[in-house]
């Protein structure tokens, strides 16, 4: 028989679940250059439920622009001992995905889940994913992230979670939601601007930019408690944390001492200490995957670019050159490019920029496309765009082939950062 | 100083030609509303009106406006940033918050940079012109709180300002 691996996954529950703003619309525009033709047939198991997982599933790999979904004509094999591989290979997909979904008596949902080899007639995984109650969502998220990572070789971003802030008139919300901008919830609401949320590490905490006590400061917020605490509030503006990759320190940006510079803090606000120490205004720090290094925005040179320095501080070296400005710099997972936006003819373009070759690729067609985070496994940028006259969360491939534009369902939604895996 | 009373005098003017309307009208000073005052009691409260709540004073205009990505205060703005300076050393127990503002273009923390650096700017005039650091605190809304939401230069232009905002 076929062999179960069985993984019970400890599926992230936030503390906190006001759910507020819910449906949400997703346009996908463009498609990978080799895309996968695979099928899923639907699960067995209760009806709405089975629909619900299969939708999130092909939701998943339809975003991705790497899949081709292949109809499945009224097969419903829910076994491989029930697959005729020859059918499906003349419908033409390479892979099938197969499977049964239950709840148990205490709300638990378990998915036994099979993906085939319909050329090699073999099982390339065999899994049971499990998650607690109203966490069916979250079970497909994980199916979707197998079936990506077997068949691209690419680890999955699905079961990932991203942050972004929601303007509706006055009233500022920070919300937290899954990869496809489901599952919203807020992680604070008030009527003074938010900005610039960062995750910490480990996907627990998030540090933020408050005006609540009525100027820019930094906040660092338990995802888990709720607790929040100050990180730096002092006189002047208080901004841009980003969080060292092993989540003891905290890069800030601060104006107390003249025009706004780089500080380094602990993320319970102790242990400040200034490194970066120019006339202009040094902001957007962002660490190297190593720890070792930090790309920022600076108009030093007389008009905001890309620079690079070391974390103790020290020589800056340039990065971006050309027409037009840069800003909002964040490393690639593989710590080999960056991706910024780039102003130029009055447009804002994500572009990335390899560091050996120094060569820029511009990744989208331009517009008002702001503050880009790559996804963990460095294969989508997630920023902020427009789309009919609102702040919308949009969606590149690092290969600009596939875009994506997600509108909430009121309100902007701006200063969007992706997650880390948890 | 002749302006001033120039002013004073337009406004009992204004104060006795409005005495049959609603005194709203004439009470330019927020104190002025407290108590609906007869038309001389009126009078006697506009001449000892604080310049600051003068609308024909320079001190009315409370926005200085840049171009942009430029920080320092503009010619045109000098006067009423020097103005304020004044009022400022005149009136010591008088708090005055600085915030800078920005138009969207360019990332929202470097416009919060920016916008600091505005407010700072018009900080260190009114210092040099006369307050105290003490009645004077700065910040920057960056691009957070536009006037105008057009993406054209008729709205950019109302949003790369520092406003003086005075406590109440």
């Amino acid at each position: 028989m076929y062999k179960l691996l069985s993984s019970v996954l400890a599926l992230l529950m936030l503390a906190h679940t006001s759910s507020s703003f819910a449906a949400l619309s997703i346009e996908i525009i463009g498609a990978g250059e080799h895309q996968i033709p695979v099928s899923i047939v639907p699960f067995s198991g209760e009806e709405k439920l089975v629909r619900e997982i299969n939708d999130v599933i092909i939701g998943d790999l339809q975003r991705s622009g790497l899949f081709r979904l292949v109809d499945t004509a009224g097969k419903l094999p829910h076994e491989a001992s029930e697959v005729n591989y020859s059918d499906w290979q003349l419908r033409g997909a390479e892979a099938l995905a197969i499977g049964s979904l239950s709840v148990q008596a205490n709300g638990r949902i378990e998915a036994r889940f099979h993906l085939l080899d319909v050329l090699k007639h073999t099982e390339l995984v065999g899994q049971s994913v499990s998650a607690g109650e109203g966490q069916l969502r979250a079970v497909g998220h994980r199916i979707s992230d197998l079936i990506y990572e077997k068949l691209t070789g690419d680890q999955g971003v699905f079961s990932t979670r991203i942050a972004y802030v929601n303007r509706l008139g006055k009233t500022f919300s920070l919300i937290v939601a899954d990869s496809d901008g489901y599952n919203e919830q807020i992680v604070l609401k008030q009527n003074e601007p938010i900005m610039s949320p960062s995750w910490s590490p480990d996907g627990s905490h998030l540090a933020y930019v408050s005006f609540e006590t009525g100027h820019a400061a930094v906040f660092v917020q338990s995802l888990y408690t709720n607790q929040r605490k100050v990180v730096a509030d002092f006189r002047g503006s208080n901004s841009a944390p980003a969080w060292s990759p092993d989540g003891k320190q905290l890069a800030v940006v601060l104006s107390r001492d003249g025009s706004s510079q780089i500080y380094m803090v602990r993320p319970d606000g102790g242990d400040l200490r200034r490194i970066s120490f120019s006339a202009g205004i040094d902001t957007e720090p962002n660490f190297s995957p190593d720890g070792q290094t930090l790309l920022f925005t600076s108009d030093r040179g007389g008009s905001p670019q890309i620079y690079r320095m070391p974390i103790e501080g020290g020589a800056a070296q340039r990065l971006s050159f050309g027409s037009g400005t840069s800003y909002s710099p964040r490393y690639s997972p593989d710590g080999k490019s960056f991706v910024f936006t780039h102003l130029s003819g009055g447009q804002f373009f994500i572009s990335t920029q390899d560091f050996q070759t120094g060569q820029m690729e511009t990744l989208t067609g331009g517009g008002w496309e702001k503050k880009p985070s790559f996804a963990p496994n460095g294969k989508i940028i997630l920023f902020a765009s427009e789309g009919r006259g609102r702040g919308i969360l949009a969606t590149v491939s690092s290969d600009g082939r596939v875009k994506q534009h997600m509108f909430t369902q009121s309100g902007d939604a701006r200063e969007p950062v992706w997650g880390p895996h948890l | 100083m002749k302006k001033l009373v120039v002013s004073i005098v337009l406004l009992n003017l204004l104060a006795a030609c409005a005495s049959h309307k609603t005194p709203e009208t004439v009470s330019v000073a927020p104190e002025a509303k407290v108590e609906a005052p007869k038309s001389a009691l009126a009078a006697a409260a506009q001449t000892n009106v604080d310049p600051l709540n003068d609308p024909q004073s320079i001190l009315s205009g409370r926005s200085v406006f840049y171009p942009l990505d430029v920080a320092t205060v503009q010619d045109a703005d000098k006067p009423l940033v020097q103005a304020h300076a004044k009022y400022l050393g005149e009136h010591a127990a008088r708090k005055v918050r600085l915030e800078g503002n920005c138009d969207e273009r360019g990332s929202n923390e470097y416009n919060l940079g920016l916008g600091q650096r505005r407010a700072d700017g018009v900080q260190k005039m009114l210092e040099l012109g006369g307050a105290a650091p003490s009645q004077l605190t700065t910040m920057s809304y960056g691009e957070e709180k536009p006037h105008a939401s057009g993406h054209d230069e008729a709205s950019w232009s109302q949003n790369r300002r520092t406003d003086l905002s005075y406590a109440k």
